[in-house]
């Protein structure tokens, strides 16, 4: 039987946050997924921030980590509207459908 | 707690305008009015307690010189920004109540984010700041364009915020605290540890100046948004991140000078570099000042990189007369309309010189200035930087940034070739705004005399980094 240690729990915010990015970057098929991703890299740094907090017995980290919390909620709402204006225009969500200007 | 009151008074005002938005119908004029007079008065304001040193809210939020000339600077570009666009707005239908809100809502951002001296505080500011520029970035709700644009902003500009936030729970880490003098106090116990939050917070910042390699979303999102909001990108955000990046290298990271010089002047050189080449091929003006503002981004790094009180000086300068340039440059580019039409493409500036003298006039100084040119401001704004960075004795990055100016000075000119000796399209409206007017006369008078008195400018800019720290 392992024990659960601190370092456990950096390993995993950090595969995590790793997923996230590469998430981005390589999903090539929906926008919907990319959205997926951006929660997914803030809740690694959540995992982080609450490690690091019990870790150092200091409240300090899981205040921010509340933050981020509200921040995120709020980046998910405007980044769906966005998606819906998107999709109202061009009539789809495709990656491959976002490129009306070249770059 | 006199020195907050900027603070206070965009945040009440913001939220109160708000409510008379939603019930008052019509109101849109009435906001905007009153917003343009509150910004006018916070300038004065801030301008009456410049010299006051303060720090707040248990060491978290900090009035300074540097914060407040970085404040007077993000009010000069929003309030011009919005006298330029108003004709704009109004032509293509986009005079909605909400779209001053935002940019209202996102100078609280900017204000936070300039005095934050804390992680938590400066994560909340840049969000807030930047949560509401993806809005403003897709605020054309019909256009498949700004919409795009608004879905490439969000997308990345959401990584580079979990970017920076991961640097911060790094920092947080391994220093037990958010605070910079804290993190600053640390640095002896945690070391080298901390030079791994450094990198992931100083991409999350590159991204939001738009320094390369994290410059990509730039030329998109300025082509794609409405131009008045492309107007708003190019100044208020920018000096907003680069006043935090100061912050942020000089407190919490000031032992690590030797670390983050490596990485600022690698960045810097590849901005500066790249803007030079990459916008030779642009035929998008709009895209155009996408690269030429990474390109300025690039010279105001390599100041930072220098470390010295006198480049300090230097960069804040050339802060200052960047907004200036690209006020007189987006105030000329929303002259070129004809029947309510707005025109983007340089090839449309042809033959402006026929029909609109006194703008293709100023428009050809502006990119003089651009290309820095001597006499006009954007030369000392230049030359201040390279000084510095030869009194450092770092040549190689004195020749580079000369080398880049030469380079980007082909496409400034390329235009004023297009205004002057290409044969005239149709005549295009006469302009009639007031706001516009006033604006490129503020931006070219300024930039024509700077050189009577230039020092004027840079003794504020001396004393606010002598004081600072």
């Amino acid at each position: 039987m392992i024990s659960i240690t601190f370092t456990h729990y950096l390993f995993l915010s950090a595969i995590i946050f790793t997923l996230g990015v590469f998430g981005i970057f390589v999903n090539r098929k929906n926008v919907i997924t990319i959205l997926m991703c951006i929660e997914l890299i803030l809740l690694s740094v959540n995992i982080n921030f609450v490690a690091f907090s019990v870790y150092l017995q200091n409240f300090t980290g899981q205040i921010f980590t509340l933050f981020i919390l509200t921040v995120a909620a709020g980046e998910a709402a405007i980044g769906l509207a966005i998606l819906v204006v998107f999709f109202r225009n061009k009539g789809s969500i495709e990656v491959q459908d976002i490129n009306s200007m070249k770059g | 707690m006199n020195l907050l009151i900027p603070e206070f008074a965009l945040i009440i005002s913001s939220l109160g305008l708000l409510m008379l938005g939603v019930f008052k119908k019509n109101s849109q004029k009435l906001i905007n009015n009153f917003i343009l007079v509150l910004l006018v008065i916070l300038i004065g304001i801030i301008g009456v307690n410049y010299k006051d040193n303060q720090n707040f809210f248990n060491n978290t939020y900090s009035v300074d010189l540097l914060s407040n000339f970085m404040k007077i600077t993000v009010l000069i570009a929003v309030i011009f920004t919005n006298l330029i666009s108003s004709q704009y707005l109004r032509n293509q239908s986009l005079t909605r109540f909400e779209y001053s809100i935002l940019i209202l809502f996102s100078v609280v951002g900017m204000f936070t984010m300039i005095s934050a001296n804390n992680l938590i505080i400066f994560y909340l500011g840049l969000e807030l700041q930047s949560l509401c520029l993806y809005i403003l970035a897709s605020i054309n709700t019909t256009s498949v364009k700004s919409s795009e644009a608004g879905l490439k902003y969000f997308v990345l500009g959401s990584l580079s915020s979990g970017l920076l936030l991961y640097g911060c729970s790094l920092v947080y880490g391994f220093t037990g605290s958010t605070d910079y003098y804290v993190i600053a106090n640390s640095f002896l116990t945690s070391g080298d540890a901390l030079k791994f939050g450094l990198v992931f917070i100083l991409c999350g910042i590159a991204f939001k100046i738009s320094a390369v390699p994290f410059h990509m979303w730039a030329p998109d999102v300025y082509e794609g948004s409405p131009t008045s909001v492309t107007t708003f990108f190019a100044m208020a955000p920018k000096i907003a991140a680069l006043a935090a990046l100061i912050r942020f290298l000089h407190i919490p990271y000031a032992n690590f000078y030797a670390d983050w010089k490596a990485i600022i002047i690698v960045i810097s050189i590849a901005s500066m570099i790249l803007s030079a080449v990459a916008a030779i091929g642009q035929n998008n003006i709009k895209r155009l000042m996408a690269f030429s503002s990474i390109g300025h981004i690039g010279f105001i790094l390599a100041g930072l990189a220098v470390g010295t009180k006198q480049s300090l000086s230097a960069v804040l300068v050339y802060v200052f007369i960047y907004v200036l340039m690209n006020i007189g440059t987006f105030a000329c580019i929303m002259c070129i309309h004809r029947k309510g039409a707005y025109f983007e493409k340089i090839s449309d500036l042809s033959g402006l010189s026929k029909n609109h003298p006194v703008v293709a006039f100023s428009l050809s100084m502006l990119m003089f200035s651009l290309a820095g040119i001597p006499p006009l401001a954007g030369f000392f704004a230049k030359f201040y930087i390279i000084s510095s960075i030869i009194e450092q004795k770092i040549y190689y990055l004195a020749v580079i940034g000369l080398i880049s100016a030469v380079i980007s000075a082909f496409y400034y000119l390329r235009v004023i070739k297009v205004i002057y000796f290409d044969q005239p399209v149709d005549n295009y409206d006469p302009v009639e705004n007031i706001g516009i007017k006033f604006s490129l006369a503020v931006a070219i008078i300024f930039i024509l005399f700077y050189f009577i008195q230039p020092s004027l400018l840079s003794n504020i800019a001396d004393n606010v980094a002598l004081n600072f720290k």
